[in-house]
């Protein structure tokens, strides 16, 4: 703060991914800011620079029975079951909300066969407002014994081939952690065509009520977030950048601006963040004015010159 | 609504394991309707991660003195003691630094004037009904039952006694008022005011027979519930419950943050209620 000189410049806060213009790097994840609506009274929704919506699957879906979340140590277990709209109702009433802002809109979507997955994407191809995809692919894949297709490499290249083939839109592929070696399924996702990459979903996980002996969760197994998840989260977007020349969104634990500088560095072109906007509904505005505190007292003038400088 | 960032201005043990704290809170005093919440962030580090969301007891304000001329807005809530956070925010101090997001979620539906009203609520469930009562004592009849386990859960008998309300206490361990359960004082009162409006607030286990006492003889009740719940606001889809008519084709989930807490009993699926809901309520 008391850097007098540089204090005065306006650092460049804009990024591209995959040909779409983001006023600046942050985003809310997929499932942790509904479909934007639900925050617009806390936050002003122009000042991001994407809103990612709620994973949407071809037909509505239910979701888990409940517990449906537990806090862990620095973080949360959730297991809601993707539940939401389904495309068709997003199209009609969601969509139709979220065209009032400048703001880019990434619609996340996920299906359990490969056609599935396939028909979700032809459906918003021509939906106006889409700017792109993210193809979430931890999901199970009913016809093969409900592998998860972003554990199976060659089940990845195939969904992730046949979206291509259906929408014009960027696509970006949503990528689990749960894999021995996140390079090869980043690099299949690379080769059926994505634009780009977003990493980390949640990490498995579970929690046990010693008193009742019960799970904490309905679904048993859960998907862990918050800051406890953080530095695996850096250290897998750091190898994936090394595998990949498609650009790569951080996603894992972000809260603060000193988070998401963590992963640019380390080469993100841009960050989701996810739980943060359960603790504050303002986390982002927040996070994005410290990115800016952060250039100006750094003398960054544009914060594409911070990103891959991870000094070795 | 926004995220207000502001203090507590008090503190106190009012019964072994239960605190009232008073949160400066401009904006409430108008907007906060009786059943409302708010999502509480004990502090700004860690842990715990999330907020909790507590129901808002009183809102009120305090006359101008010399420090301010302005009347002071505050909130009030009161809390167990139950893990983590509330273990936190026992040990919080005039001036320490607080974060509410609210008045969040449907409150209660005041109902018809001059009808009469039953209040039910068991131990820490009291909290969202002083408002209610406050609302109601000034067209209605109203008559409140309180539970709970032991008479350390029976808390702030006066005040909802200094509104003027007909207060009935029992406890499972008849260590104050009544022995027993509080469904069977709810079934005597209906008995002889058969005209009543039910409005409860408790463990889910007492709901639940509460709903079933309402339920055969016609009641109209109104619950508030509790869930588990990560964002308050609509967007995490943690806390839902299962609506009325709910099917594994044809889901009906609500959410507890924004469609409730409080809710018509008819609007839920009251089957399937027990395995939706924390099971332990706040009243342990
Ligand atoms: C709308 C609403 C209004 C509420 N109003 C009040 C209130 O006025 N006063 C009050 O004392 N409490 C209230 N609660 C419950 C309160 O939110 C929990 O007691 C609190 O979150 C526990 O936090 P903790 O960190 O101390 O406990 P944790 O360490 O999170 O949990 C300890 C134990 O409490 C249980 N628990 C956690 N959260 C809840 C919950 N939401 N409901 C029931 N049990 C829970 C856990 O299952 C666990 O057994 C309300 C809850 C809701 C949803
Ligand atoms: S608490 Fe997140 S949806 Fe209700």
């Amino acid at each position: 703060m008391i850097k007098p000189v540089k204090n005065e410049m306006q650092p460049k806060m804009a990024v591209e991914i995959a040909g779409i213009k983001l006023k600046n790097p942050i985003m809310p994840a997929s499932g942790t800011f509904g479909y934007g609506e639900e925050y617009a009274p806390y936050l002003d929704l122009n000042s991001l620079g994407a809103i990612v919506t709620k994973g949407l699957s071809l037909k509505p879906k239910a979701g888990n029975n409940t517990p449906r979340i537990c806090e862990t140590v620095s973080g949360m277990l959730n297991a809601i079951g993707l539940q939401n709209v389904g495309v068709d109702a997003f199209i009609k009433y969601k969509m139709a909300y979220l065209e009032q802002y400048s703001t880019p809109v990434i619609v996340n979507f996920f299906g359990n066969t490969q056609d599935e997955y396939g028909e979700v994407a032809a459906r918003l191809d021509d939906v106006p407002g889409v700017a792109a995809l993210e193809m979430n692919i931890s999901c199970p894949n009913v016809k093969h014994g409900g592998i998860i297709f972003g554990t199976d490499p060659r089940a990845a290249f195939a969904a992730v081939s046949l979206v291509r083939k259906r929408t014009s839109k960027p696509l970006i592929v949503k990528l689990t952690p749960n894999v021995t070696d996140i390079q090869i399924t980043a690099r299949a996702a690379e080769d059926a065509g994505a634009d780009a990459l977003s990493l980390i979903n949640t990490l498995t996980g579970m929690a046990v009520d010693v008193k009742t002996r019960k799970p904490r969760l309905a679904n048993i197994i859960g998907g862990l977030s918050g800051p406890a998840i953080r530095p695996i989260a850096v250290r897998l977007v750091h190898q994936v950048v090394q595998a990949v020349k498609v650009p790569v969104i951080g996603i894992g634990g972000i809260s603060r601006a000193m988070d998401a500088l963590e992963f640019l560095i380390v080469g993100a072109r841009a960050v989701q963040v996810g739980t943060a906007n359960f603790v504050d509904p303002n986390a982002m505005a927040t996070i994005i004015a410290g990115l800016e505190e952060f250039c100006r007292e750094e003398g960054v003038a544009d914060i594409n010159d911070l990103i891959g400088t991870l000094e070795l | 609504m926004k995220n207000l960032k502001t203090i507590v201005l008090s503190n106190q043990e009012i019964s072994p394991g239960y605190f009232r704290m008073k949160i400066l809170a401009p904006g409430y005093n108008n907007t906060a309707k009786p059943g409302q919440f708010v999502m509480f962030r004990v502090q700004r580090s860690l842990p715990p991660l999330l907020r909790r969301p507590f129901g808002i007891f009183r809102a009120g304000f305090m006359p101008a003195d010399c420090d301010s001329m302005q009347p002071k807005e505050f909130i009030e809530l009161i809390y167990k003691v139950v893990g983590s956070g509330t273990e936190i925010m026992q040990r919080l101090h005039q001036g320490d630094p607080v974060e509410l997001l609210g008045p969040l979620g449907e409150g209660f539906d005041l109902g018809v004037a001059e009808e009469e009203k039953i209040l039910v609520g068991g131990g820490i469930g009291l909290v969202p009904l002083y408002m209610l009562a406050e609302r109601m004592v000034e067209t209605s009849r109203v008559r409140l039952l309180m539970g709970g386990r032991t008479r350390d859960d029976i808390i702030m008998v006066t005040e909802f006694e200094r509104l003027g309300v007909e207060t009935y206490v029992s406890t499972e361990d008849g260590s104050l008022g009544e022995g027993g359960m509080i469904t069977q004082v709810l079934k005597r009162k209906l008995d002889k005011f058969p005209k009543s409006t039910v409005f409860a607030c408790g463990p889910m286990p007492m709901i639940d027979a509460v709903q079933k006492i309402c339920f055969e003889r016609g009641t109209p009740l109104q619950v508030s519930l509790e869930a588990l719940m990560a964002c308050g606001v609509g967007a995490c889809l943690g806390c839902v419950v299962k609506g009325a008519g709910h099917t594994e084709v044809e889901p009906r989930y609500l959410c507890t943050c924004t469609s409730g807490p409080v809710f018509n009993a008819e609007n839920l699926d009251w089957n399937k209620i027990e395995v939706t809901v924390v099971g332990s309520g706040g009243c342990k």
